[in-house]
């Protein structure tokens, strides 16, 4: 069997992401036009303008923490000694090449939010309320333009920079067939890179980046679960990504050693996952319910049965019951179909979870027509392919002198 | 309950035991079952047995785990003894979900055990017998059945000729777990042979 190692981006293919590309950036001028323009009192002018905003810091954020849960997927089964994902592992890695781009886009949209004038956002940036109110005062050394401006941007070259070592190491071996020293000292090498990764993962998305980017929007409420939920999010709909770039190589004929076998651990991935968001969830959700503190309820008054509960409980349908159902046989998890319909699904859900986590704190009253927001996110989605298909063609598609590549080849369920 | 004869083979390597089976199913002889030490990976498919329904009936029993708890803490919070708790309405699921999770997996979790242990054909103090007890300590025992059509001498020679080490000819009794398989025809079988 000839492997066909070298991936050609199919021109169609192209024509898409360019189009989708083209129809995200319609959107966004539509958008900025439908908010900008006509006259009105103060207070309407900053909610039209912060409902643009909105758009484009969910959409930016959303993407960008799920690619980069591609590298966290990586460096896990990485530090985990695992092998099985070794015959995909440069999809993996491809998508995690958006990381640069996207963060890029995303730092940019965070910091002209920061520093706007309209404050209907992060509201902690309005110099002149913080004085007079001593929540924000209180919380005032960690929520402040500069902390912010400052982590946004390690945050953002240490992903990127510390992606790039990752797939760095991975190309290193493309040339040369290691002997089993070699092999050891590669292993070890990858596995110390990998926990650093890990650990300022940890330190970013898993504690200190949703705070800042998200949940400081509403930055009286707090909740000590945010960041874990943010992760938990953006991990499950990281793995779809990755089912269906693999499903997509395996339809062109690519991917020859990747099988059913591995495509059913993703699709447990996909299922576990999806439980853990939905523990999580349920776990922010009912404390606070329980206690019924208005301070903490505030959060959930406009989502749980405000204006944003129809699309609160059609993201909590589709983020929890339908992987839950469709996603529990053995078969489902092996067949192309149900897992590309699940995978399109779940990034859809938890598109719509972050979008109510943004939307419904600086406008908790009516819920803007959110075609626009989706019009913006296939922009991005076309992005997102863009990047991924230039890097996966650039290098080989497999993997094929790393020590562990052989236990990927037999890997069995 | 019926005594079956059964020719025994005995593998010391699970690459030979694995074509081995495949064979024995080709030439048409009835497997009745594999020993090995470990699990083996494929070996199900290759025997032909059919998947497992122990999922479903685990899927079964979490759902009467569900229902269980859910019914029972609204019939007996609303119903029977309504206690209002911190101001909250007396059909409060959110408060109920741990209580339901908790019992669906109790309910799923033990169900599955002792089906297992149903569909294995274990229990405390049933003494099971082996076909060769070092099919738990380093060797592949595959035992064929015998049907009125198998030929006794042809089938041995088969086995030996697909790579088993030593084979032999036993009668047992087959039918039910209680049945106790180490009373009926043991003693023509050497049972703890040593390994020289």
């Amino acid at each position: 069997m000839t492997l066909r190692e070298q991936f050609v981006i199919p021109k169609r293919y192209n024509t898409l992401s360019i189009a989708l590309m083209l129809l995200g950036a319609i959107s966004i001028i539509i958008l900025y036009i439908t908010t900008h323009g006509g006259s009105g009192t103060v207070e309407e002018k900053n909610a039209n303008d912060a409902r643009f905003w909105s758009s484009l810091l969910t959409n930016s954020v959303y993407f960008l923490l799920v690619t980069n849960a591609a590298m966290f997927f990586i460096c896990a089964t990485t530090l985990a000694w695992g092998g099985w994902q070794m015959s995909f592992r440069r999809v993996t890695e491809a998508i995690s090449a958006c990381v640069p781009v996207l963060g890029v886009v995303s730092g940019v949209i965070l910091l002209a939010i920061c520093f706007s004038n309209n404050h209907q956002i992060y509201h902690w940036t309005d110099a002149e309320h913080v004085k007079q109110d001593p929540i924000l005062l209180y919380k005032s050394g960690f929520l402040n333009k500069g902390f912010f401006t400052i982590w946004t941007i390690i945050t953002i070259l240490g992903w990127s920079g510390l992606g790039w070592k990752m797939r760095q190491l991975s190309r290193s071996i493309d040339d040369k067939h290691l002997t089993i020293e070699e092999g050891k000292k590669y292993v070890w090498n990858n596995t110390v890179w990998a926990a650093i990764f890990i650990v300022f993962f940890s330190l970013t998305v898993m504690s200190s980046i949703p705070w800042l980017w998200l949940m400081s929007i509403n930055a009286h409420w707090y909740s000590t679960m945010y960041s874990w939920y943010t992760f938990a999010s953006s991990f499950v709909a990281g793995i779809s990504l990755i089912v269906l770039f693999v499903i997509f190589l395996k339809n062109n004929n690519y991917l020859e050693l990747t099988n059913n076998e591995h495509l059913h651990d993703l699709g447990k991935f996909m299922f576990a996952f999806s439980i853990f968001w939905t523990y999580l969830w349920f776990s922010q959700f009912m404390l606070i319910w329980y206690a019924n503190i208005p301070e903490e309820t505030v959060y959930f008054k406009p989502r749980y049965g405000g204006a944003y509960s129809g699309l609160y409980w059609l993201m909590f349908t589709i983020n929890f019951l339908a992987p839950l159902l469709i996603l529990m046989t053995k078969d489902s998890k092996r067949r192309y179909s149900t897992m590309t319909f699940m995978a399109v699904l779940i990034i859809f859900g938890h598109w719509l979870n972050f979008y109510q986590m943004v939307f419904a704190g600086p406008l908790p009253n009516h819920v803007p027509s959110i075609m626009f927001d989706f019009g913006v996110a296939l922009g991005f989605i076309g992005l997102i392919m863009f990047v991924t298909a230039k890097s996966l063609a650039k290098h080989p598609l497999l993997a094929k002198n790393h020590p562990f590549f052989k236990e990927s080849i037999i890997h069995h369920t | 309950m019926s005594v079956k004869k059964f020719i025994v083979g005995n593998f010391d390597d699970e690459a030979v035991l694995f074509p081995a089976v495949k064979k024995v199913r080709k030439a048409g002889y009835k497997i009745h079952d594999v020993y090995t030490p470990f699990p083996i990976h494929g070996l199900d498919k290759v025997m032909g047995l059919r998947e497992t329904s122990l999922h479903t009936a685990g899927f079964i029993y979490g759902i009467s785990g569900t229902a269980t708890a859910l019914g029972f803490i609204t019939w007996a919070l609303t119903t029977d003894w309504p206690i209002v708790f911190g101001g909250k309405p007396f059909f409060s699921l959110p408060a109920w979900i741990p209580i339901t999770f908790e019992l669906t997996v109790l309910f799923a979790s033990v169900g599955m055990v002792l089906t297992f242990c149903y569909l294995c054909q274990l229990a405390p103090f049933v003494k099971k017998d082996h076909f060769n007890p070092r099919s738990t300590d380093d060797t592949f025992v595959l035992a064929l059945e015998c049907t009125a059509k198998t030929n006794e001498t042809e089938a041995k020679a088969f086995l030996e000729s697909a790579g088993a080490k030593e084979i032999v000819v036993v009668n047992k009794e087959t039918e039910w777990w209680l049945g106790r398989y180490d009373k009926d025809d043991t003693k023509k079988i050497k049972k703890e042979e040593p390994i020289s």
